[in-house]
């Protein structure tokens, strides 16, 4: 097999435990987008235009909450800064792609892709291939996306709503930090991005987000100076 | 008309910050400690997904200590620290998560 598809297909495989929320999440989002009255042809426009789930539920809440299309495009796009963090993470291991390559795999980096990628980028950082991992992954949540978003649509909320499904996002993130659990600087990384997550939930346009990644990562800089020093 | 076009320009934001640090980091005008520190980007964004989906409800308000989601939460950090597995994690999680909603 060549490299090129093997590394796509590790991309699909790594990702694929992580579909378990974006099913259920997908349908559920295609169904909210009818029950607020947006229409099949915009709710299914999102998925493909701004392909981000968490900033298309903060785009619709609040629109059909009365909010002015300002506020909900500001709130989504506070939402999506922290692409900008991603971003600068793989930014490390595409620097030699053509323009072309980045203008699409920028399309495709989504939380579950950067999860699984960025891992595979650190141990492969020599493979000249590694960006199909990438491309694997984000095109397998791209078309599940997509799917999951018309299945909604069609069929309205099929997933029962007891079964509590929403819970699967935030234990897939914290799945995703298992790796991190047996070192202390990131422990303390993750503890102090939780505990101002907490804190700031409330902040204006959905930024209690980024609120929390800069806080946590300027302590941690702080703390890694500090220890230099002594 | 005017949600088309909002889509679009939250779409296009919403792109560019994909897109912008792709395309504008040097890696090579990157300081060790900047490297360093953009090592814990995971650990600094997800937490702030995972934790107000856990300790908060649909209401925005905190939950209750033996809340199902605050149970789930905790067996999926002890199963993963143990088994360094995602599968098993989010597996542990929903289940045990299960157990306390329909069984008590």
């Amino acid at each position: 097999m060549s490299k090129k598809k093997e590394n796509l297909l590790k991309g699909f495989y790594d990702v694929s435990p992580l579909l378990l929320p974006v099913v259920p999440f997908g349908i559920i989002f295609g169904a909210i987008g009818i029950e607020l009255g947006f229409g099949p042809y915009i709710t299914y426009a999102t998925s493909i235009i701004i392909f981000s789930g968490a900033s298309q539920i903060v785009f619709f809440q609040l629109l059909s909450n009365g909010a002015s299309s300002l506020i909900a495009i500001t709130s989504s796009s506070v939402v999506s800064t922290r692409h900008l963090l991603y971003g600068a993470v793989v930014a490390q291991y595409l620097s030699k792609l053509s323009l072309i390559w980045k203008i699409f795999l920028s399309y495709l980096l989504t939380d579950q892709a950067f999860a699984v990628s960025q891992e595979f980028f650190k141990k492969n950082s020599n493979d000249v291939y590694k960006h199909y991992h990438l491309l694997g992954a984000g095109l397998t949540l791209w078309i599940v996306w997509q799917l999951t978003t018309v299945i909604g649509i069609l069929l309205g909320s099929i997933v029962p709503e007891e079964l509590g499904l929403s819970f699967t996002i935030p234990l897939t993130f914290l799945a995703l930090l298992i790796n991190y659990f047996r070192k202390i600087d990131h422990l303390i990384v993750i503890f102090l991005s939780g505990l101002s997550s907490i804190l700031f939930y409330e902040a204006p346009l959905k930024s209690y987000i980024i609120l929390s990644c800069v806080i946590s990562l300027f302590i941690i800089f702080l703390i890694n100076k500090f220890q230099k020093k002594i | 008309m005017t949600i088309w076009i909002s889509i679009v320009i939250a779409g296009i934001i919403n792109y560019l910050t994909r897109l912008g640090s792709i395309l504008l980091i040097k890696p090579e005008r990157l300081s060790e400690s900047t490297k360093k520190i953009l090592g814990y980007v995971p650990s600094a964004v997800f937490p702030a997904i995972i934790f107000p989906a856990v300790f908060f409800n649909e209401t925005n308000t905190i939950v209750q200590i033996n809340d199902p989601k605050i149970i789930g939460f905790f067996v999926a950090i002890v199963i993963g620290y143990i088994s360094k597995n995602i599968i098993l994690t989010i597996i542990a999680g929903l289940i045990s998560y299960w157990i306390v909603i329909f069984l008590f």
